[in-house]
């Protein structure tokens, strides 16, 4: 069965150096001169334009193959060099085969039988090097005595033997006289490569078809950068050739002989470091065969990995927390250019014509017929007509999208699978697409401006797949550490923690309004009262045979209950509504299953927000302010801290101070002060906790754990705190002292970088610069890391992408070399445990 | 200087040389040849009281926080 789709089967590779024969006979020209094209444009003969090099022009025919443009591939073409030249890639290479053979003879510097002792065949050169490095031969060959002189290479291609320049012609006739059965102890094969092939003699021309020229609108010719540079190979080469034959003194053959060399090296490769890289006269470098092949831009990044698709979109993302989690808000503008391919069939006909008739500006309308003959035609008002008429089974009409179809939603960087998922089409008004907030995390979206991408599936078989591996709630849990990956964020925590805190409650019919609002219809569950509880409202949502135990952030309810589908006790917050948290989600996707969680995860997230739209919520800096009693406490605090840092600073000056041991006391004093200053800094977070208002929205938000968390508080209404630069206190600045507004040699609190003030009473001047430095500090740290994490990632990722877990639990790679005997060394599917492990007492009271 | 005996060292896993027929037993159980198996040097300290040759399979065997005990086998190599 696969054997039909295969055309021809690739038997192996093999990789060779080009010898000077097979580049004479894979030539179909011998290029002589640098000139292109002649007075009337055409191509000169033996130029390195030459017809017989391939066709870059509509209607000509190769001079070699006789094809059209596009169907000749093009034609090697060669120059004889006057002089030979190191080949850029094999220095390495020569280097090491011209240190370990003979100077006279080009033996191995070893004895027969010690080669035979390394195995004789294939050996790697670095042994062979460590090897003659240790005998006792010293530098005398053991072949035919002769000494040896230290060989170095100047980078990039100019080798010496004791400081006097060997040219490439003394290499290449050391290389030559290497025996083959020597060259195959370095495992060379010798029919493939013979080690002189590494000094170059002829030089292959790549065809035209590489290096087409570009014409100009003003009729002007403009050739690639390959030619400029093999023109400069060709014009050098004549030249040298030219002062060989008339007897040109030997300094100058050798410089035009260095500077073939020089051409020839940045044709490989125009970014050698120690050579300037060869330009255009506009002074911008050339892009040589290596360029072309390397890095992001390089044909293998670029073009063979780097693969474009149709049928995709994308465009600035915004939240809209009334659809579904499994749904994404595609615009209609990108509806009408989007499509889905339909087969009319007799049952679909008269549906599918409605499309036609809409034709491709009205919506829901259609781009696109194909005819069973594979032709296709795109719709046109004038057509339409027509197209209705002769419309039978077997056309495909490819229709806009519509509500329902599914799609590919993605956001770059894919760093997970998660970071790809399938969502059901909902077309909508404006322009940007639109998804579930709760659905950010999986994706690390937000809203200052993200865009993300949809593709859309074509075949059947494409959309069932995406629908059964990739559907948002088949990625609920998480395949890292076992727990939903999605939850409430934000208001939707803020919103269920006031709704299940024990003070709510709202009149029946209130709550029944709310509640159908978000999309429960099931409300026989509500307890037929005037007024009825927030937990109650909450409970609605919940299955009718839920129990759950658990715990939350709160000190004053701990524990939360669910039993019979009622929450008893407990308020809802991060610990059990937020992603990667708590097991209550967790459990419910167990018990009830994927296609329950994800619609229970948007109620609830649309319950939480309702709560707080019919309530009202927002924020202000008077949420923070504080009773005189807590300023004066805070400030007691801080009197008592700085007390007790003279104290240390009077201590290490009097040199009394006890120094921990491996620390010098200038260390330990700052040791001891950094830590003195963080704990008085928590300090004042208790009391600003403690004297805060809890019923206050900022307050509401830090305890919920929707939005920011007591440090903040304490910043806002205590103090900002200890400033610190690379895990010490600031130390820069001037000499003995931070600012010219402390005296030297102050070690107080103040003047390294501790912000009494808090940010709503304003920082001091100095403060202010402390804060501003560290701010700075962090900015660059953050600028710089991600880029080099991010690179990390891609090395580690590409490292690993081809191992898996087999069927017998074992990872392995592509070749089926073990890497892990039991997958994570205990055999876990993580996304099918509860948080990394198995809870084996509710599986025995199960089975019991 | 005093010598360690690192097999007594708590990082230090217990390593132990499969016989003949483990060794057949274990390559069978995971369907792989000695080609497959992760390796280890001669001359790694951990395995120097063994007196392993190349082709020996060492047995290792990890405390596992959440396995218990986890079981590895590594091929003795000479290079």
């Amino acid at each position: 069965m696969e054997d039909s789709y295969v055309y021809k089967r690739v038997g192996s590779v093999s990789f060779a150096v080009l010898s000077p024969k097979l580049i004479k006979k894979m030539a179909a020209a011998k290029v002589v001169t640098p000139e292109l094209y002649d007075k009337e444009g055409y191509p000169v003969d033996g130029g390195l334009m030459d017809v017989r090099l391939g066709v870059i022009d509509p209607g000509l025919r190769c001079k070699t193959c006789g094809s059209r443009l596009k169907e000749c591939i093009g034609h090697f073409g060669y120059i004889s060099l006057a002089r030979p030249v190191i080949h850029l890639s094999y220095v390495n290479v020569v280097l090491s085969l011209l240190r370990t053979t003979c100077r006279d003879c080009s033996r191995i510097l070893l004895p027969d039988s010690k080669i035979q002792q390394l195995g004789g065949k294939g050996v790697k050169r670095s042994r062979i090097k460590d090897s003659i490095a240790s005998s006792k031969t010293g530098n005398k060959c053991p072949h035919c005595k002769a000494r040896q002189y230290k060989i170095t290479v100047e980078k990039p291609t100019t080798f010496f033997e004791n400081e006097r320049r060997i040219s490439p012609i003394e290499i290449r006739s050391r290389l030559e006289k290497i025996p083959d059965a020597d060259a195959e102890a370095f495992g060379l094969n010798v029919g493939a490569v013979r080690p002189e092939w590494m000094v170059l003699t002829v030089f292959p021309i790549p065809p035209v078809t590489m290096r087409p020229s570009i014409t100009l609108e003003t009729g002007e010719r403009s050739e690639d950068d390959l030619t400029h540079k093999l023109g400069d190979i060709v014009r050098i080469n004549q030249r040298l050739f030219e002062n060989i034959n008339a007897g040109a003194p030997e300094i100058i053959v050798e410089d035009l002989w260095d500077l073939l060399q020089y051409h020839i090296t940045t044709f490989f490769d125009n970014d050698v470091a120690q050579l300037p890289p060869a330009r255009h006269r506009s002074g911008q470098p050339l892009k040589t065969i290596s360029e072309r092949i390397r890095s992001k831009e390089g044909r293998i990044r670029h073009n063979l990995v780097g693969k474009r698709t149709n049928f995709s979109a994308r465009t600035v993302i915004s939240p809209d927390p009334m659809l579904e989690l499994n749904e994404v808000g595609v615009p209609e503008i990108m509806a009408l250019k989007l499509t889905v391919p339909e087969r009319v069939t007799e049952w679909n006909m008269e549906y599918l014509k409605n499309f036609v008739k809409n034709g491709p500006k009205k919506y829901p309308g259609a781009n696109y017929v194909i005819r069973p003959d594979g032709k296709k035609k795109k719709l046109t008002e004038d057509i339409i007509e027509a197209t209705l008429e002769e419309m039978q089974p077997g056309y495909v009409v490819e229709r806009h999208l519509m509500d329902g179809d599914k799609a590919i939603f993605n956001r770059q960087p894919s760093l997970h699978r998660m970071s790809m998922m399938c969502h059901n089409i909902r077309v909508l008004p404006y322009k940007t697409l639109r998804l579930n907030p709760a659905v950010c995390f999986p994706y690390n979206a937000d809203f200052d401006g993200d865009e993300m991408n949809l593709h859309i599936p074509q075949t059947e078989e494409s959309r069932a797949e995406a629908e059964h591996l990739m559907l948002v709630q088949t990625q609920l849990i998480s395949p890292r550490y076992g727990l939903s990956v999605i939850g409430c964020v934000q208001d939707a925590i803020s919103g269920n923690y006031l709704l299940t805190r024990e003070d709510f409650s709202m009149p029946r019919h209130a709550a029944v309004d709310m509640l159908s609002s978000i999309g429960v219809s099931e409300l026989s569950r509500l307890p037929k009262r005037e007024s009825v509880s927030g937990k109650e409202i909450f409970s609605a949502l919940l299955p009718a045979d839920f129990d759950f135990v658990g715990k939350s952030r709160s000190s004053a309810e701990p524990e939360v209950v669910i039993k019979g589908g009622k929450l008893v006790s407990g308020v809802m917050d991060k610990n059990n509504l937020g992603e990667g948290s708590g097991l209550m989600l967790r459990n419910i996707h167990k018990k009830y299953g994927e296609a329950f969680a994800v619609d229970f995860l948007g109620k609830l997230f649309r319950l939480g927000v309702s709560v707080l739209i019919r309530r009202g919520f927002t924020t202000t800096i008077a949420d923070t302010d504080l009773p005189d009693e807590a300023h004066d406490s805070i400030s007691k605090i801080f009197a008592d801290a700085e007390v007790e840092v003279q104290e240390l600073v009077s201590q290490f000056n009097a040199n009394s101070l006890d120094t921990f041991p491996g620390r010098t006391a200038r260390e330990t004093l700052e040791l001891k002060i950094l830590e003195l200053l963080t704990r008085a800094r928590n300090d004042t977070g208790h009391v600003v906790a403690k004297f805060a208002n809890r019923d206050s929205h900022t307050l509401i938000m830090a305890n919920s754990g929707a939005r920011g968390n007591l440090l903040n508080l304490a910043q806002i209404a205590g103090s900002v705190g200890q400033q610190a630069l690379r895990g010490k206190r600031i130390e820069k600045g001037f000499k003995n002292r931070t600012l010219s507004y402390f005296k030297p040699n102050d070690l107080g609190s103040e003047a390294h970088g501790f912000i009494r003030s808090c940010f709503k009473s304003g920082l001091k001047p100095a403060e202010f610069f402390f804060q501003a430095m560290v701010g700075r500090d962090s900015l660059m740290d953050t600028a710089l890391r991600t880029p080099k994490s991010g690179y990390l990632y891609r090395r580690l990722s590409n490292a690993m992408q081809d191992l898996r877990v087999e069927y017998d639990g074992t990872v392995r790679d592509a070749s089926g070399r073990i890497i892990q005997f039991a997958y994570g060394e205990d055999g876990v599917d993580v996304s099918k445990s509860e948080g990394g492990t198995i809870n084996v007492s509710r599986i025995i009271s199960k089975v019991k | 200087m005093k010598k360690i005996d690192l097999t007594t060292h708590v990082l230090i896993p217990k390593h132990s040389k499969l016989g003949d027929k483990d060794k057949e037993e274990m390559l069978k159980r995971y369907n792989v040849s000695l080609k497959g198996l992760p390796k280890i040097l001669v001359s790694d300290a951990g395995i120097s009281h063994l007196s392993a040759r190349p082709g020996d399979v060492i047995e290792i065997v990890r405390d596992s926080p959440t396995a218990g005990k986890a079981f590895f086998y590594r091929v003795v190599v000479d290079e």
